[in-house]
Order: C-alpha cells, then sequence, then structure tokens
C-alpha cells in the first residue's frame, strides 16, 4: 500500500518510495540518508502537528509536513 | 601566498552532534582564538596543543557538516577551507575527523568523502562509551583497515581517554586514505572527463589528483541554479563547459545519476557497518526514548517546555539582577571616588562621568550573557535544544522562521544583546539575520523603567487600578512581540525572501551535558563581547557624555562658588538643567523639535530621546535633570508628579495621555540602543543591516506615534 510519509501512525514502519521532486528538497533529504529503499520508522508529530520525527539509518530526524508530504513510502506490515 | 607554517594544522571535521567542539575543547583547553570568517556570519575557532615532542601543533574547528555537497553557508566554509577555496584560511595539512560511534552510518557518509580529499587523516570514534551502553560493539581495528587512516576511540568528555588521539596527532607521518568511493561507469568517466580538462588547464596538476577529482564530482553534482557560481569559487575556467557537457551525457545514460551519487556511498557504508558492528543500523537509546515521551508528549511536552523556558527566563531576570546591582553599585563607587580625588573640571567629568559610566554600562550587561549562554550552552549540551524547536516550530514558521529562533527571541525580553548572541544556534544564514534585525522589538528590560514613568503619568495617583496599570503594561509587550513577528513576516517576504529552506534538523539523542564545554562556552562569549562590543559601546558613551556636556555654559562655575550651602542642591540640579540645554545635545533636542512635534513631543523630550540613544534608562534621569527633580529612590514618584504638571508655553499639558501613549509607542518600536547596534555590527560583519535596522525601527516608531497622536486629536482625544 502506497502512501505519503504524512499518513504514517506512530510507530509504523515503512520503506521509501519516491523522493519530492524538486531537486534541491530531495538532494537534501538523499544526503540524510533518506534514500528509495530506506526503511523509516515514524515516530511522532510535534504536539502542534507539525513537523514530524522519523527514525532513520539509526538517527532521529525531523522533517515539516511540506516535505514529507511528497515522500512516498510503503507500509511495512510487522 | 601564506607564510610557511612550522607546526601541523589539522582541520577539525564531523557531522553536528558529534562532540565535534567537545573535543576540540579537551585538545586544546583555553588556548583558543574565536573570531568570524570574513565576509559570511560564520565563527571562526581555532587553538592549540602541545603535542608528544614538545611541539606546537594547531587545530582548527570547521562548523559541523553533513555533506561536501551542500549549500547551507556553514557547510560552505567547512567544504571551501577543505578544499582550499578561501584566501584567507591556508588549506590545512591533515585532517582530524570527529565520529559519533553511536550513529557510525550517517557519519560516515560526510567522513568518507573527506578521505577522498587524499589528505593525512586521524579519525577520532568519539562517544565509545555511550555507544557500548546502547550494546554497539565496534571492531575499531576492522574500521581502520576499511577507511585505511588510524581510528581512534575515545570520549571527549574525558580528559583521559583523550591522551592517546594526542599520541596519534603527534605522529611525524600519517597515512592518506585509499578509499575511493566506486560509482557506475557513466559517472567516472564524467569525473575523468572534468578532471582531465582541469588539469591540463592548471599545468601541474595531475588528473589522478584527489582534490581535483573531488572537485569534479561536486561541480558535476551540484544544482543546476549554483554550477556557475560554483565553478567561479572553484576556479574550474574551461571546465564548466566540460561539466555541462558530461552532465547531459549522464542525463541520457544514467537518468538517476543524482540518486545514484548518494545511494552507492550509502550502499557502502551499510556493508562497512556490517563489516565492523554486525549490523548497519541501530535503535534510539533507551533513555532518550523514554525522555522524548515526555517532553514531546502533546501535554506533559508544553508543561516541561514551559518550565525550563520560565526558568531560564527568570534567571536571567532575577539572578542576574544580583551582580548587576553590585556592578552598578562598584562603578557608582570608582565614579565618586574620582569626583573626589580629581579637582574639578573637564578631566574629572570624562573620567567619571564619560569613561567610568561608560565601562559600567558595557560590564552590567555580563551577568545578563553569562546566565543565558550557561542555559543556551546546557540547552544545547543536553539535546534540549532541538526539541524546542521541534516543538516551537509550527508558531515560528507561520512568520517564516525557524523554531530554534525562538529561544533569541525569548531571551530579547530581558536583553537584545544576549538574545542576538544566541542567533548562532541558527543554522540558516537569511532566517538568523531575520531573528536579530526583529530581536530589538521585544521589549527589553531597559524599557521596563521607561513604561513605568510614562504609565504613572498616564493615571495620576488614584485614577486607575493597578489592574488596568498591568494590563497596559502587558499590553506594550504584546504590542512589542507582534511588531517582532510581524516585521519577521514582512521581511522573509520582501527584502530576505527566497527559497525556504528545507527544514532538516536532527534530533540527538539526549546527553550528560559535559559542563566544562558550556563553561568555556560562557567565557568565550563574555570574552568577545567585551573585546569586540565593548570598545565601540565605550566609544559612543563617552562620545554621547561630551555632547551633553559641551558646549560650557560660561557663567556656572562662578555662580556655583557663591550659592549659600542649603542651595547648593538644587542650584546644582539647576545648573545640570542650564548646562544641559546650553550643550550639543540640548541644541539638538531643539533641532529636532519640528521633526517630533507633530507626535506631540516637545525640544525636553527630544532631548531626552537623543540621550535614550545610550540606553533606554536614561530617558528618565534626562528628564530629571531637565525638570530639575532630584531623582533618587526616596521620591520615586516625584519624576511623574513634576512631569504631569508640566505645561506648554501656550499653557496646555505637555504630558496629556495622548503625548504619553505616544511616548509609550516610540519607546515599544524605536531603536535606542547603541549597545544593541554595536552588537548587531559585530554579529552581521556588517554597517549595513545596523543601519538597516535603526532606520526600520525608528521609522515605525516615528510612524506609529504620529498615527496616535495625530489621530487621537482628530477624535477630539488630548
Amino acid at each position: 500500500m502506497n502512501l505519503s510519509l504524512c499518513a504514517l501512525q506512530p510507530n509504523e514502519e515503512a520503506v521509501v518510495l519516491e523522493l519530492p521532486k524538486e531537486e534541491r528538497i530531495a538532494n537534501r533529504l538523499r544526503e540524510m540518508g533518506l534514500l528509495p529503499g530506506t526503511t523509516i520508522v515514524f515516530v511522532r508529530r510535534a504536539p502542534l502537528g507539525d513537523p514530524l520525527e522519523i527514525r532513520l539509518r539509526g538517527y532521529s530526524l525531523s522533517l515539516r509536513q511540506n516535505e514529507a508530504a511528497s515522500i512516498l513510502v510503503k507500509k511495512r506490515e510487522v | 601566498m601564506h607564510p610557511k607554517k612550522h607546526f601541523k594544522c589539522y582541520a577539525v571535521v564531523g557531522n553536528p552532534n558529534s562532540g565535534k567542539t567537545t573535543l576540540f575543547n579537551a585538545l586544546t583547553g583555553l588556548r583558543q582564538k574565536v573570531g568570524n570568517y570574513p565576509g559570511v556570519t560564520v565563527e571562526k575557532k581555532s587553538g592549540q596543543f602541545i603535542g608528544q615532542h614538545g611541539e606546537k601543533i594547531e587545530l582548527l574547528d570547521l562548523p559541523g557538516s553533513y555533506s561536501l555537497n551542500s549549500h547551507a553557508p556553514d557547510e560552505c566554509v567547512t567544504r571551501d577551507v577543505l578544499l582550499g577555496l578561501r584566501s584567507d584560511t591556508p588549506r590545512p595539512d591533515r585532517i582530524l575527523c570527529v565520529m559519533d560511534a553511536s550513529h557510525l552510518e550517517r557519519n560516515l557518509y560526510f567522513i568518507t568523502q573527506v578521505l577522498e580529499l587524499g589528505l593525512p587523516t586521524i579519525i577520532a570514534l568519539n562517544m565509545i562509551d555511550l555507544a557500548q551502553s546502547q550494546g554497539i560493539v565496534i571492531d575499531v581495528q576492522k574500521l581502520s583497515q576499511e577507511l585505511d587512516v588510524p581510528v581512534i576511540a575515545c570520549q571527549a568528555n574525558h580528559q583521559e581517554t583523550v591522551l592517546p588521539l594526542k599520541l596519534a596527532l603527534s605522529r611525524a607521518e600519517i597515512n592518506r586514505s585509499s578509499w575511493a568511493q566506486k560509482l557506475p561507469s557513466p559517472w567516472m568517466r564524467a569525473i575523468d572527463g572534468v578532471a582531465a580538462v582541469w588539469a591540463h588547464a592548471e599545468e601541474k596538476t595531475s588528473q589522478r589528483d584527489p582534490l581535483l577529482r573531488m572537485k569534479s564530482l561536486l561541480l558535476l553534482a551540484s544544482p543546476d541554479a549554483e554550477i556557475e557560481s560554483l565553478s567561479k569559487e572553484m576556479r574550474a575556467g574551461s571546465a564548466l563547459g566540460i561539466a555541462l557537457a558530461q552532465r547531459s551525457m549522464l542525463d541520457r545514460e544514467l537518468p538517476l545519476w543524482r540518486e545514484v551519487l548518494v545511494s552507492a556511498r550509502y550502499d557502502r557504508i551499510t556493508e562497512l557497518c556490517q563489516a565492523a558492528q554486525g549490523r548497519s543500523s541501530v535503535a534510539s537509546d533507551a533513555m532518550t526514548h523514554h525522555l522524548d515521551e515526555v517532553l514531546t508528549h502533546p501535554l506533559w511536552g508544553w508543561f516541561g517546555f514551559l518550565g525550563i523556558m520560565g526558568l531560564m527566563f527568570l534567571s536571567i531576570f532575577v539572578i542576574a539582577a544580583y551582580p548587576m546591582s553590585w556592578i552598578e553599585a562598584t562603578f557608582g563607587f570608582l565614579g565618586n571616588l574620582v569626583r573626589e580625588m580629581i579637582p574639578q573640571g573637564d578631566l574629572r567629568n570624562l573620567i567619571s562621568d564619560g569613561i567610568i559610566a561608560g565601562i559600567g554600562g558595557v560590564v552590567t550587561f555580563l551577568p545578563q550573557i553569562l546566565v543565558l549562554f550557561f542555559f543556551i550552552g546546557l540547552l544545547e549540551d543536553t539535546g534540549y535544544m532541538a526539541r524546542a524547536a521541534f516543538l516551537m516550530d509550527r508558531v515560528m514558521s507561520k512568520v517564516g522562521l525557524h523554531g530554534k529562533s525562538f529561544i533569541p527571541l525569548l531571551s530579547s525580553y530581558a536583553c537584545a544583546i544576549p538574545g542576538i548572541m544566541a542567533t548562532r544556534t541558527i543554522e540558516n544564514a537569511k532566517d538568523r539575520l531575520v531573528t536579530i534585525l526583529v530581536a530589538p522589538l521585544m521589549s527589553c528590560s531597559a524599557r521596563l523603567p521607561v513604561y513605568a514613568l510614562m504609565i504613572a503619568a498616564l493615571f495620576p495617583k488614584g485614577t486607575a487600578s493597578i489592574w488596568i496599570q498591568g494590563a497596559i503594561m502587558m499590553g506594550l509587550y504584546l504590542f512589542g512581540t507582534f511588531a517582532a513577528l510581524g516585521f519577521a513576516w514582512l521581511f522573509k517576504k520582501t527584502i530576505l525572501q527566497g527559497e525556504t529552506p528545507v527544514f532538516l534538523m536532527e534530533l540527538p539523542p539526549y546527553r550528560c551535558p559535559a559542563f566544562k564545554h558550556v563553561f568555556l562556552q560562557m567565557i568565550q562569549r563574555a570574552e568577545m563581547f567585551l573585546k569586540r562590543a565593548g570598545t565601540v559601546i565605550l566609544g559612543i558613551s563617552v562620545l554621547l557624555w561630551f555632547l551633553a556636556s559641551f558646549p560650557k555654559k560660561p557663567s556656572s562655575d562662578a555662580r556655583n562658588g557663591n550659592t549659600p550651602s542649603q542651595n547648593t542642591i538644587a542650584s546644582a540640579t539647576s545648573d545640570k538643567a542650564a548646562q544641559l540645554e546650553y550643550s550639543y545635545a540640548g541644541h539638538f533636542g531643539h533641532f529636532i523639535e519640528p521633526v517630533i512635534a507633530p507626535l506631540g513631543f516637545d525640544w525636553k523630550i527630544g532631548i531626552g530621546l537623543v540621550a535614550a540613544q545610550a540606553a533606554r534608562e536614561v530617558f528618565i534621569s534626562t528628564l530629571a535633570i531637565i525638570y530639575h527633580v532630584e531623582n533618587d529612590e526616596e521620591h520615586p514618584d516625584s519624576l511623574s508628579t513634576t512631569l504631569i504638571q508640566e505645561k506648554r508655553p501656550n499653557g496646555t499639558l505637555v504630558y496629556t495621555p495622548l503625548t504619553c501613549l505616544s511616548i509609550l509607542v516610540f519607546f515599544v518600536l524605536s531603536m535606542q540602543c547603541i549597545s544593541t547596534l554595536a552588537v548587531v555590527r559585530r554579529e552581521t560583519n556588517s554597517l549595513r543591516w545596523p543601519l538597516f535596522q535603526f532606520c526600520y525601527m525608528t521609522g515605525a516608531a516615528y510612524l506609529a506615534s504620529l498615527l496616535i497622536y495625530q489621530g487621537g486629536r482628530l477624535l477630539g482625544l488630548m
């Protein structure tokens, strides 16, 4: 099931399928280790709903909903 | 070129949060120099230590970086120094990479890029204790073998574990790594093509030179919008044309070439991590997990946040107030001492009222700066700073800022100076500048006495309850806050617009703070403030003293001698008032009267506004002099009682409620603090921004006061 990273619930695991089209954003995400095929865990939303916290490659990264919305992921059933 | 150095110079590089600066501090102690890279607002830190054989070894702490192929200003400095592109900083001859052992995978991305530069390199595997406590076992020897450079495990916060690293840094010869990232053949061909042309142009360089190959790679990988500026910076010359051609070749033959460049490196790192620590990545540590469950919880998170911010804010206000009053008392005492020891005259006045008062004015800021930087150091070291930004980002993003702008703005309620110095935690240059520009709109503690006086003049005794007065005070603070946020929004939309930076922030694990590091940072900030801003503030204080004391009113000395003793005080104050009126400052007050009259201000208020440029609270002591009021603590109300009786030449009252309101609004918005401007000049490395800040704030204050006063008169209010 393919969906946007924003649609994940806390503690759900997913694999990244597609990065945002905008090259500048995609490049930054890639260099932080978020690549197609990378497994991520959605950790939580900030208390005000934005930004989000995800875990990947052994560290925690926070990113805004804006950017996360155009990251396509595939949920991994645990 | 640069003079030949006789000692080894290492560049210290690593990811943010890798403990790089803590390790740098552990190695160099207090033998550090802090400055700025010319032209950018990035801090330059260098230090020294004595090596094993008694030789001097120099370390240059470069800004934390996630990648060489990055375009944030801080990271560009790191890249440019490593590539030898900065004319102000010689290319280091060796590199010390700091790597967080508990985040091997992400750290290695940047570190392997650095290894490919072909410089002698040592890797410090920092926080090895934390990694072990999380059950991560790293085969250091294996890692060293794979990366082909010495890897030394250490804990930056434990001095004794740093010793082996010092020994390694003292070695005469250090290996250059043979690590080279393999890429698909179109990529390799593209790099070969660019490097060949470049090498040909530079003549002496071989096309296999690792530095040249890395430059070629970075040129090829740069974003479309930046390839030309980067090529200019790297002096690529004709290699740019080849790079553009090779990029179209890559587009055809390897459509995902940008992605492949990154994924190939990460793939190799994943393999390496599996070999060195048995798995690629690890789960978060339990303590961080549990703490975050509370500290970023939708309800408890706010309690924690308010508690921590409240404690910090109160400490700046309350704890710093004690040393501040001691400092004031000391300088007051010194001033009196001078008055007693030196015979009356200009020299005495210059020393006591100009220089000593000026130095005192600089030093009083120190307690607030120290307290604030103690907290900031603590928040950064523990990892809470990133959580505070995580919580507040939504609010700050509404006006186009980053969550990290919150703490500098909050601190500015106490004093804009430490607040502006605290913007160093904001990585994005534009966000940082906007935060600096609006920070002085947050009502600082120097405005408080002015607010109190004007509110007292607004409501003569008993005409308003304490609640209404409190509400007005609160309204002034809110007005300043909304003005700051409004202007931030405006600046982000207009003069400082541009692409919104991608907001990606690491949330580092919680850690026990290294107090040595925290105190060192406090001392450095204080020293920097005294050295860079202090001298300017002192100079301007003396200048303002001069403007208020010269030219001399001729008759005052002669009359002073004949005054009967019981009238000395009264006559001294009226002398002072006459002198002030006669001085340049007094002339200036008269001179600007036509400009400020539409705001409801007369020339006496004008003098007060001129004097308030030294510091806002000086407005009160100046008014006290002008209106012949002994401004002492026994009669705190005497000034406001005098004010409300003051009449204009035509017999109407000066301090009508409308004028008081106009003054209040003027003080909320206007830039009346030379010290802040001096700090802004220092932090932005330019004269343009403090000038702009002065103009926009004072302009806004003028317009707002004009609107209030003239609008109020139109509505028939007086």
